[in-house]
């Protein structure tokens, strides 16, 4: 299953890269995508992980950008 | 100086806050983090009025940055502004806003003149005239009735519409078209993958140098620590990445922007790269190459009267979707009582088998015939010949011609002009057929008589074929060839947000049914990724000079400020190019 959210307050290109390096080793994420330019977060995944998944790249967002912050796509 | 300060503090107080926040997440190589210690360094070596002005331009160029983002977000808005923001839906009598989501399939709406249509659907009354540039690219205005669909995001610009939805919101066009673009960073260009990977270990390997830079020659040589100290933190200042890296996106989602602009959806940076290096183009015949809107040169029966002839032939391809269907029971024109039709099987490549009015009909190609051991007639092989045998009798044949597009012969001059070496037209129809209008519009090499399953199998031979980087390009309409799409180096899907199946395997689709678009879409691909390079070289060129230079004391903080800050400006500026100038 596909999953989108937004990343508010994106505001680094390099960090957005930095996310999705963290985001794409998450267990259970096939593939995971971070698009600077459009602040989203693509994510592949079983749809049973999908809700640990975001918690987990919640997580990660924040420790790379403190100010942003992950929504529903 | 008193002002200096102040701005300084407000400057530093606000980057110092994200360092700490950072460095909670133990994040030391954030670029806050190196911008303070390089700043603060600066200072206490006694450079002050370089160490105020890290901080400022650091701050200034981070404004710039967001700013220059968000409105190349906004430029690309000609898309954004198509997102409907409410529906005027019909619900018991009464006209009700709701959202474009709540929106269901069958549900009827009504849109105004000047709005535009959120869903995409059928006109049950009114006619105006449709406005479809922001969607395909067209200037030219379509007029529709009711009966005739309307794809969502037109505009619509003289008469009141009421429309029943046929799809919901998330799939309707516009939402589609808007998916495609903004997920389009996803499938991230080879530069970009390059840029972030080097960015990886670019700031990490600045850092480290800056150390060894700082101590050995202090502490191995005895050399000057002031000055050492200062060499390092001009590496510092170049060591952060962010502003080279923004460049690259920002080149390739101008560069998909463009593209959009012409009605032409590119999936990715992946695929302007895989565009730009093509080699080979294989294209579907009819819909692609041909306008797929059928004239009918002749209907020729064998012992049933012309009209029965057209009226079985109509009713047997009545579940088919084939394009040739569809021109046949428009011919016959009348409204078909879907209780005559039986049981009707499709014989791919071949035609279909259908019970009408009790009697079995074969309506396909010669091969059918042949299949059912009949001799079909072949004098008219000029053209596309149904033919069709009522109980296992030929009954006579219906000749159908589709004529090569005005533009398909300029888009293959100018394909040949990009230096695309093979260009291979495929198709079902009979070689004659096939032949002229391959001669038509300039194109030598050329298949006909093909089943489906055969086009895959040409397709994976030029496949093999290809040299070096050079990539395939597959064009089809979508019906009957979403595997070439799927399989092809760029699947291209023609004709718009029609056909799903296809539009999901493509990795292009062009909007309006133009082939010219295939070599506007090369032409984007190209000057983007050049975009592309000349960020990276000249962004990168700088960082490293700023490296060199300061390392035998050449350059100070000035310099390695304008390489990151100013370097940084230019390569946004430059990479909104992308966005500009018809090609």
């Amino acid at each position: 299953m596909r999953a989108a959210f937004v990343i508010e307050n994106l505001g680094c290109a390099n960090c957005a890269a930095k996310m999705e390096r963290k985001i794409s080793k998450i267990q259970g994420v096939r593939s995971a995508s971070v698009i600077f330019m459009s602040k989203k977060l693509i994510v592949d995944a079983d749809e049973t992980d999908i809700g640990r998944i975001e918690m987990e790249a919640g997580i990660i967002v924040k420790s790379i950008e403190p100010d942003s912050r992950l929504i529903k796509g | 100086m008193a002002v200096l300060i102040t701005a300084y503090a407000i400057a530093g107080y606000v980057v110092a806050i994200s360092a700490v926040k950072s460095l909670r997440y133990g994040m030391i190589l954030d670029e806050n983090f190196l911008t303070i210690v390089a700043s603060a360094g600066a200072f206490i070596i006694g450079a002050s009025v370089e160490g105020a002005a890290v901080i400022l331009f650091f701050c200034v160029g981070e404004l710039f940055e967001d700013a220059a983002v968000q409105k190349t977000r906004k430029s690309i808005s000609e898309l954004v502004e198509m997102q409907p923001v409410s529906v005027r839906v019909v619900r018991n009598g009464y006209e009700l806003n709701v959202k474009p989501e709540d929106v269901a399939i069958g549900e009827h709406f009504v849109v105004l003149p000047g709005e535009r249509i959120p869903i995409d659907g059928t006109i049950l009354s009114g006619s105006s005239s449709l406005d479809t540039k922001a969607l395909t690219g067209e200037s030219m205005p379509r007029d529709v009735a009711p009966g005739e669909s309307a794809l969502s995001g037109c505009i619509n610009m003289t008469g009141t519409l009421v429309i029943r939805a046929d799809r919901e919101y998330s799939d309707s066009a516009v939402a589609r078209v808007l998916a495609m673009v903004e997920e389009s960073g996803s499938r991230k260009a080879k530069t970009e993958k390059f840029i972030t990977t080097f960015a990886k270990y670019y700031t990490p390997a600045v850092v480290a140098a800056a150390i060894i830079v700082a101590t050995v020659p202090t502490l191995l040589f005895g050399l000057p620590s002031n000055v050492w100290v200062y060499r390092a933190l001009v590496f510092l200042v170049v060591s952060c990445p962010c502003a080279l890296v923004i460049s690259v996106p920002l080149t390739f989602f101008c560069g998909v922007g463009r593209a959009s602009k012409s009605g032409i959806l590119i999936n990715g940076g992946d695929v302007m790269d895989r565009l730009a290096l093509v080699d080979t183009v294989v294209v579907d015949k009819t819909g692609t190459v041909t306008k797929g809107s059928f004239d009918f040169s002749g209907i020729h029966a064998h012992g049933v009267t012309e009209d029965d002839l057209l009226e079985y032939a109509a009713k047997s391809e009545y579940h088919s979707d084939h394009p040739i269907s569809a021109a046949i029971i428009g011919r016959y024109g009348r409204v078909i009582d879907p209780e005559d039709i039986g049981e009707s099987v499709n014989i791919a490549g071949k035609g279909i088998r259908t019970q009408v009015n009790g009697h079995t009909v074969h309506t396909g190609n010669a091969r059918l015939m042949r299949d059912i051991g009949i001799e079909p007639c072949g004098t008219h092989d000029d053209v596309t010949n149904i033919h069709v045998a009522i109980d296992g009798t030929y009954s006579g044949h219906i000749s159908i011609s589709d004529e090569p597009k005005e533009d398909s012969a300029e888009a293959v001059r100018e394909l040949r002009d990009l230096g695309v070496k093979n260009v291979v037209m495929l198709t079902g129809d009979n070689m004659t057929s096939a032949g002229l209008v391959a001669k038509a519009v300039g194109i030598e090499t050329f298949r006909g008589d093909l089943l489906p399953e055969d086009k895959l199998d040409i397709l994976e031979g030029y496949l093999g074929m290809r040299e070096g980087k050079g990539s395939l390009v597959y064009v089809g309409d979508g019906i009957n060839d979403a595997p070439s799409i799927a399989r092809a180096d760029v699947g291209v899907a023609m004709g718009g947000i029609g056909s799903d199946s296809a539009v999901e395997a493509a990795d292009m689709v062009i909007m309006n049914d133009s082939l010219r678009r295939l070599p506007e879409a090369i032409r984007i691909s190209r000057r983007t990724r050049g975009i592309a390079y000349q960020n990276i070289v000249f962004s990168l060129g700088f960082k490293f000079a700023a490296l060199a230079f300061a390392t035998f004391g050449l350059a100070g903080m000035w310099f390695a400020i304008f390489a990151d800050v100013g370097v940084a400006a230019i390569a946004i500026i430059n990479g909104t190019r992308a966005y500009g100038r018809t090609l």
